[in-house]
């Protein structure tokens, strides 16, 4: 009987199938821990001489990026990696330490009102260079290159993507060899914006000479390959995939770099990211990773390296609409004019926004959802700590009752029994909540929901690729900026420690609308008299306290009327191995930003 | 890769009917009920459309109820198939999951095949029609699938959303992009089938009485095409399912709210090492289903086909 | 034949030009924005004049007509010129560039081509080796141990998802074990025996993926097309002949059985270069596939554009290529 032949054999391989799974599932995990120190970078650990110190003695250290590096050419980059990846190459006059200070870079101090440095008038800062720095071909740094560099980023043609860095710069003049001078149209108070940080660092002239305006597209081997004055330069780059640096030999300290080369991986994503580094050991620096609390406690267990947390402006909140989103609306939908405010129907209330945030746990959100990488968050400007407002700490207490309590005294009452609230005029309350196309967005959004129906507002969920959710299509009706749906909810943050213009976002001059192909900032459409005239009296003030003072208002204005609701306070989560030492974790900056200082040890 | 390619022409079972007092049917299933494997997947298949099906009506807990206290359990009474890292009972979503991975197998399908069949007796069976057709097909064949995929969902996965809501939307545009790239095997086959047939003596009595041609066609031609049609359809069935689960399984087929079992893997891979039974369920009952519809298949084509017959 | 092929290649002209007026116009109805994936802290108007920089404002018309002329143009003739190193007409003529790299598209291509040939192409090879004797073997003894077996080992083989059994991989053999990396070294250069051992290592996951995958379906075809020769009479003919069995099977059967399975073989090709998305996503070998997908999620429309392009010129190709091999091969087929 062959067919029961058949059978038989079916039956066999069905088995082994369910066996090989259950070895997949089930196997004891006992060789990680070892496994881990043999592959190759654990090894050069293992072997490399604690003792040995000095330019390029530490051998390969090894950095994964899972979203990979594009471009070494800062001011062309698309996103975030590539900067850090073109930090370790170029340097600006001054970068951001951790706890948010500047310190002087390729400049000898940074220049300040008490040393003379920034004009009284605030119109001008000079800055006073190293003299004895080279670039990476052996030929020397001078003002001439940030001149060259201003220039080159303030073509409009170009496309720079620093250029918010140059708001207001009238003109870059090197005074000497070794002094700049940068002059603003209008007074500064913060005059940091050129060349600090890593988002704006110094190109070198000679190389760049043929690359202005639109021919810096065309400039391949320029952006691949800049010469930079950092401790390392790029000797192989393969776009989207892998960057190899090698130690830079003018640089200017003898004994640094420790670590000889510089391979940056790219590809994959954060959770493998997050393996590769903690638990296989296959490398010494992982960026980002933004993986499940649970996952990363459990991977960070095996034991051969750290997650690593600090926490820099990065808040998630609702954005809450305060014009009316109705389709039928036509082109007036989620349009504000000022002369026709076009209210929600319901989200105006300050009653209704209030009990929306209080509905909200944060707590949970934060623990179960983000892990160490967030913390429960009540303000809009979470850090510095000199700028971090102390009055909204009670939003981290969830109060469903509270809440409950608050749309019925308001007259919000479920009339027809269907669970969900009605407003005075018989509408429904139901939400539109939209967020970008990303898992732990999505979790929120479904918490967030249970929460909501808890109060009676019925939440519909909207997911939209990041792509076109970030992006600026005045097409396309899905757009952040567009704002077609009644609450949505994304990151916002803003580059340095200095958050002035960042707080010019909510000026009623900024809100998104037609009349500026939704570019405007003033995303909650949130318009306010009170806080403009602050704003204004922001920019004319150059005392850093007061100016703290001001900003810390300005915060409270906006959480404390609802306009944006904060949720969680993100920090930057990376990895590294037990045996890097000296990195130094950065949200200011660069992550990257020491690198010459990192060393290897036991 | 097109694997069954069942091969056209030459069926014979015409003349095989008239001389006995059996049906083409009937004798099919006879045959098919001798393949021991594909009654292995017919039985397989058909408990777990049952249980896709019926059990949700059975087992009434909200696969999108979030409760962090039951989160990440393994499997149990209370929880058969264990719980999530959110505490979402995987049972449920595997269940739910299980009913549009499986309609969206038979919808693409029946797209496919509808499109395949159309345009493969049109060309086979109007020659001025027919070198138009091919060449039509020769494109769409051309066309990188994969990529092309992609690229089409990422691009309209947030209109078709708006306009039919959001499982509907990208229900519709996941079928009709699967079918519509996927019905020129179909095409290609029926059309070699309907060259054959064309000629059969039968065909042209029909003619020579005088029958209207879309009689000829659906009286004459299409039920000897149906053999083919059917293999191919088991075999389009397993391919969309597939698809549909890699989409998922790259991000961009549906959406987290929408637990296919595509997605379920994808949204539980990470936890593969943690909590492994996030990963086997879908895993085992894409695998199984997929599994079970290419025995069948595999029994179809010997049934149908008398000449694989032994 | 000769007149055959003109006609082949003059039609293949007009499919391509359409293939890649339907792609253009598909990615050009796109809501995806190339500056989507900068930082937040980048302000909208800045955002604006780096898109009016890629060029993004111009018409359709004008977008496509350059696209075309820079596809079918000025690349060859840059390829050409690096091939010979020969200066042919302009020296600045405008290249095909990636939105997120800056640099050429070509570029971006030829990095990506030998890891995707390694993983993909060596495992499409393997998987012919052993398919062609798995099928014919079946087929000879059909209903035998062996053929069921091989039966239910390329059902399963084309029925269990690659994303699950590499998922499943990874797990035992990377992170478990401890055997093989679960990242693909691109920058690896193989010249010495270690180096070789590590290339292999770092392939051996996913090839053998890819291959388990490939063998099921070829060497089920194989089966069937030999089964449907051993039933020809021309077989009977020569056992009634008495030639021995290996000798019909070698020099008859196979001989005309492997014709569809070398078309079909060919008809593979071009997936090589397409097919491998997924697998290269689950073992992140950064090639072609995982370019293109990064291309999509970053809507770098001219990679993106190129990519597809590409693919689809190889298959006609290789479907032109088939069509050839079926006329040397098969006597019976005249072109007239």
């Amino acid at each position: 009987m062959m067919q029961h032949k058949y059978l038989r054999s079916a039956i066999l391989l069905g088995l082994l199938l369910t066996l090989i799974l259950l070895v997949g599932a089930c196997a004891t995990p006992s060789a990680p821990a070892d496994t881990g120190a043999a592959t190759d970078s654990g090894a050069a650990a293992a072997d490399a001489e604690p003792a040995a110190t000095g330019r390029g003695a530490g051998g390969d250290v090894n950095i994964l990026f899972w979203q990979a590096v594009s471009i070494a050419n800062p001011y062309l980059s698309g996103g975030t990696k590539d900067i850090f990846g073109a930090s370790i190459v170029v340097e600006p006059l001054a970068n951001y330490a951790p706890d948010g200070v500047m310190v002087p870079r390729l400049a000898t101090e940074i220049p300040t009102l008490d040393n003379g440095g920034v004009a009284e008038d605030l119109m001008s800062i000079t800055w006073t260079l190293r003299d004895d720095i080279m670039w990476a071909d052996g030929t020397p740094f001078t003002a001439a290159d940030v001149v060259f560099t201003g220039e080159y980023c303030m073509d409009e043609e170009m496309g720079c993507n620093a250029a918010s860095n140059f708001t207001n710069v009238e003109s870059v003049e090197a005074v000497d060899d070794y002094t700049v001078k940068i002059s603003f149209s209008a007074a500064m108070p913060f005059p940091y914006g050129p060349f600090v940080g890593s988002t704006s660092p110094v190109l070198q002239q000679a190389q760049f000479a043929d690359c202005m305006g639109l021919k810096a597209q065309e400039c391949s081997d320029q952006n691949f390959y800049p010469v930079g004055t950092g401790p390392y330069k790029v000797t192989d780059f393969r776009a989207n995939d892998t960057v190899v640096y090698e130690v830079n030999e003018n640089y200017r300290e003898a004994d640094k770099p420790y670590f000889a080369r510089v391979v940056l991986k790219g590809g994959g994503d954060a959770a493998s990211a997050a393996r590769a580094v903690l638990e296989t050991g296959e490398v010494d620096y992982a960026w980002n990773l933004q993986v499940e609390p649970q996952i990363l406690n459990a991977m960070e267990a095996a034991g051969n390296g750290q997650v690593v947390v600090t926490f820099g402006p990065a808040v998630e909140r609702l954005i809450v609409n305060f014009t009316n989103p109705d389709p039928a609306l036509g082109d007036k939908r989620s349009e504000w004019t000022p002369d026709d405010p076009n209210p929600h129907p319901f989200l105006t209330d300050y009653n209704v926004r209030k009990a929306l945030s209080m509905a909200i746990d944060r707590t949970t959100i934060a623990e179960q959802l983000y892990g160490a990488g967030g913390t429960a968050g009540c303000n809009i400007v979470p850090n510095p700590p000199a700028v971090r407002s102390p009055n909204n700490d009670d939003c981290v207490t969830q109060d469903i009752d509270g809440a409950n309590a608050l749309l019925d005294e308001a007259g919000y009452a479920d009339t027809d029994g269907d669970g969900v609230r009605e407003t005075p005029d018989g509408m429904p309350m139901k939400i539109l909540y939209q967020t970008s196309v990303n898992p732990v967005r999505e979790k929120t959004q479904a918490l967030v929901k249970q929460w909501w129906e808890q109060i009676g507002v019925e939440a519909e969920l909207k997911s939209v690729d990041a792509g076109v959710f970030f992006g600026g299509d005045p097409a396309s009706p899905d757009t952040y900026g567009k704002l077609y749906a009644d609450i949505e909810m994304f990151t916002n943050t803003w580059d340095g420690t200095d958050p002035s213009s960042y707080m010019g976002n909510w000026q009623c001059e900024e809100i998104a609308r037609a009349e500026n192909q939704w570019l405007g900032n003033n995303i909650p459409r949130w318009c306010s008299e009170e806080y403009d005239q602050l704003y204004t009296e922001l920019t004319e003030t150059a005392d850093p306290d007061a100016r703290n003072a001001i900003i810390i208002q300005l915060n409270d204005l906006i959480v404390q009327d609802y306009a944006m609701i904060p949720l969680v306070t993100r920090g930057d989560v990376s990895g590294i191995s037990n045996s890097l030492q000296n990195f130094q974790m950065n949200s200011w900056d660069s992550e990257i930003w020491n690198i010459a200082d990192w060393t290897r040890g036991e | 890769m097109a694997v069954g390619t069942a091969d056209p022409g030459g069926l014979q079972l015409q003349a095989e009917t008239h001389r006995k007092q059996r049906t083409l049917w009937g004798d099919a299933w006879v045959q098919f009920r001798r393949h021991k494997l594909a009654m292995f997947g017919l039985i397989i298949l058909v408990i777990l459309v049952f249980g896709v099906v019926i059990g949700p009506l059975v087992w009434k807990i909200d696969p999108e109820y979030i409760d962090f206290a039951i989160s990440n359990q393994a499997p149990s009474l209370a929880h058969p198939f264990g719980t999530d890292d959110l505490g979402r009972d995987l049972l449920a979503r595997n269940l739910y999951g299980g009913r549009i991975s499986l309609a969206v197998g038979v919808a693409a399908m029946t797209v496919s095949m509808l499109f395949g069949t159309l345009i493969g007796s049109m060309a086979g069976y109007f020659d001025h029609l027919d070198n138009l057709l091919m060449r039509f097909t020769d494109i769409m064949l051309a066309l990188p699938q994969l990529p092309l995929l992609l690229v089409i969902i990422t691009l309209f996965r947030d209109t078709l959303r708006d306009a039919f809501g959001p499982e509907m939307g990208i229900f519709l545009l996941v079928v009709f992009v699967i079918g519509i790239l996927g019905w020129m095997p179909t095409a290609r086959i029926v059309r070699g089938t309907v060259l054959s047939i064309k000629e059969k003596e039968f065909v042209e009595a029909a003619v020579n009485v005088g029958s209207r041609e879309t009689r000829i066609l659906s009286r004459h031609i299409l039920p000897n095409v149906l053999s083919p049609v059917i293999v191919s359809s088991t075999l389009a069935v397993a391919a969309a399912i597939l698809t549909e689960s890699a989409l998922s399984f790259l991000g961009l087929g549906f959406p987290p709210d929408v637990p296919t079992w595509g997605r379920l893997l994808f949204d539980g891979q990470n936890f593969l090492t943690y909590t492994p039974w996030v990963v086997i369920w879908p895993g085992m009952l894409i695998s199984l289903t997929v599994l079970s519809i290419n025995f069948i298949g595999d029994g179809l084509r010997d049934a149908l086909d008398p000449r694989q017959r032994s | 034949m000769g007149q055959y092929l003109i006609r082949r290649l003059l039609t293949a002209i007009p499919t391509i030009i359409i293939i890649s007026f339907i792609i253009f116009l598909i990615l050009d109805m796109a809501p995806g924005d190339p500056t989507a994936s900068l930082p937040m802290t980048i302000p909208q108007e800045v955002r604006e004049q780096i898109r009016e920089s890629l060029g993004l404002g111009q018409p359709f018309h004008i977008r496509y007509g350059k696209f075309m002329k820079q596809f079918f143009w000025s690349e060859p003739l840059n390829i050409l010129e690096e091939m010979t190193g020969a200066q042919i007409g302009d020296p600045n003529r405008l290249r095909l560039r990636s939105w997120q790299t800056r640099s050429p598209v070509i570029d971006l291509i030829t990095d990506r081509t030998p890891q995707t040939l390694w993983v993909v192409g060596l495992s499409y090879v393997i998987a012919v080796l052993l398919a062609i004797p798995l099928g014919t073997i079946s087929a000879i003894r059909q209903y035998s141990i062996f053929d069921q077996l091989g039966t239910v080992f390329s059902i399963i083989g084309y029925s269990v998802p690659t994303f699950f059994t590499g998922l499943l991989l990874i797990i035992i053999f990377s992170v478990r074990l401890g055997w093989f990396p679960s990242y693909y070294d691109t920058t690896l250069v193989v010249h010495d025996w270690p180096s070789f051992v590590k290339q292999i290592k770092q392939m051996i996951m996913p090839v053998s993926v890819l291959a388990l995958f490939q063998t099921a379906a070829i060497s089920r075809y194989t089966r069937s097309a030999v089964l449907d020769n051993l039933k020809q009479d021309y077989v009977r003919t020569a056992y009634a002949k008495g030639f021995r069995e290996h000798v019909v099977v070698v020099r008859h059967v196979l001989r005309n059985s492997l014709i569809p399975v070398i078309t079909l073989i060919a008809l593979g090709i071009p997936q090589i270069f397409a097919g491998a998305i997924i697998t290269e996503q689950i073992f992140r070998v950064n090639g072609l596939g995982e370019l293109l997908i990064r291309a999509i999620q970053g809507s770098d429309v001219p990679l993106v554009m190129t990519l597809t392009l590409i693919f689809a010129i190889l298959i006609v190709f290789f479907n032109l290529i088939a069509d050839i091999i079926y006329g040397i091969l098969d006597p019976r087929i005249r072109y007239g």
